[in-house]
């Protein structure tokens, strides 16, 4: 595969998260609305949360939940066969295959649940302050905030 | 400002992906990631030990439990912290009638309301309940059984919703979600285990043995965080929207 398709094509979940986690940064440190900022949080957070998906997945592999048959777990059924193709001319290095290729990482999905979790929590606080500032101040932008504060000051 | 902040972002931007060649390519199944000695034990061993066919609720309350105790402490102190920020309403114990006669409600989105909602709990009940053997659990049927009651609270006005569910309500459920994942911890300890080390709890629950203890333990805790996530989204809802003073409609 050329050069150029090896880094864009085959890696390309690396570049949407970059451009989108820039997109966020600088909502984050150029928007003078406090709402925008927040939005620019999420977004921020949203990227993150893409790249550690994006880390779990395997070609060829179903959902991380083991099809235990129709007698519901009381009998444990043989797991399916891992993925015998390791898909040919994608840059993997063709180890044989594992009994646990047949399904995704469980790991990354788990700590990004938790994540997403974490995002609602900041956002909720995060709007609630900003709702106090704006019964405050009755604005939501930074520098008539700013010059509200230094006139009440001196 | 706004040049000198976009050369920032475009600095980071590029520092990142200067080194996006020495990632692995999406979809390897032997990336570092993948062929992870904990990743492989996951999958491995998982339905051997926990008799719980869908891994990320098995690791995320089993084996992780500690994490997600503390991630619901987390949502739970949100919440907290939401309402101490936007204040208590201060309103009279007589006038907690909600405007019943509003002209902007729409019968027809009532209505349809009336209907959806039920169905939309239901679910909810299914997705926290049968989390552990296919996807969900009680963050995913939390979220949407409090949008239920927010759907409630968009269609009608925000009163009428806290009828069903006062902010007192809301927060005694908080922490009664916290309280059940906790003590499901504590009783572990109790019987002479570490915390959150379900497959003591065989000694307690009847027709089960270690495994099922575990899988028995793990939709306790669900529903622990399901009654937490559910409560605090109404909360937030709640109090984000009317600005802590609990009235008004959308």
């Amino acid at each position: 595969m050329d050069p150029l398709g090896d880094l864009i094509l085959a890696r390309f979940n690396y570049w949407i998260y970059v451009v989108l986690m820039m997109i966020g940064l600088y909502a984050m440190i150029t928007k003078n609305n406090l709402i925008k900022k927040l939005i620019g949080m999420s977004i921020f957070q949203t990227a993150i949360i893409l790249f550690f998906v994006s880390t779990g997945v395997k070609e060829g592999a179903t959902i991380p939940i083991i099809d235990h048959g129709e007698d519901h777990g009381s009998e444990l059924v043989e797991a399916p066969a891992a993925a015998e193709h390791v898909p040919e001319g994608r840059g993997f290095d063709h180890e044989e295959a594992l009994e646990s290729d047949a399904f995704a990482n469980p790991l990354p999905h788990v700590l990004m649940l938790t994540a997403i979790v974490v995002g609602v929590a900041t956002l909720g606080v995060g709007l609630s302050v900003v709702q106090k500032v704006f019964i405050r101040f009755q604005t939501l932008e930074e520098d008539q905030i700013l010059e509200n504060i230094r006139t009440s000051d001196g | 400002m706004k040049a000198l902040s976009l050369i920032v972002v475009l600095f980071t931007g590029s520092l990142l992906l200067s080194v996006v060649s020495l990632f692995p390519v999406w979809g390897n199944p032997h990336s570092p990631a993948n062929a992870n000695p904990i990743s492989q034990f996951y999958i491995n061993e998982t339905e051997e030990l926990t008799g719980v066919p869908n891994l990320v609720t098995a690791v995320l309350a089993d084996f992780r439990g500690f994490d997600t105790l503390f991630e619901t402490v987390v949502i739970f102190s949100a919440g907290l912290a939401v309402f101490s920020i936007l204040g208590r309403p201060k309103r009279k114990r007589g006038d907690e009638k909600p405007e019943e006669d509003d002209p902007s409600e729409n019968l027809i989105v009532i209505q349809t309301c009336r209907l959806v909602i039920p169905i939309m709990q239901l679910f909810a009940l299914y997705v926290i309940a049968h989390g552990h053997h296919s996807p969900g659990g009680g963050f995913q049927g939390g979220v949407i059984l409090g949008s239920s009651f927010i759907l409630w609270a968009i269609a009608r006005n925000l009163p009428t919703a806290l009828q069903r569910l006062s902010s007192r309500k809301t927060m005694i459920l908080a922490c009664a979600g916290v309280l059940i994942y906790a003590g499901i911890g504590v009783i572990c300890q109790a019987l002479g285990e570490n915390f959150l080390d379900y497959h003591i709890l065989h000694y307690l629950l009847p027709a089960t043995d270690a495994i099922m203890a575990r899988s028995h333990a793990m939709l306790g805790v669900e529903i622990g965080v399901a009654f937490t996530v559910s409560s605090i989204m109404f909360g937030l809802y709640a109090y984000l929207s009317s600005q802590g003073r609990e009235e008004g409609g959308l």
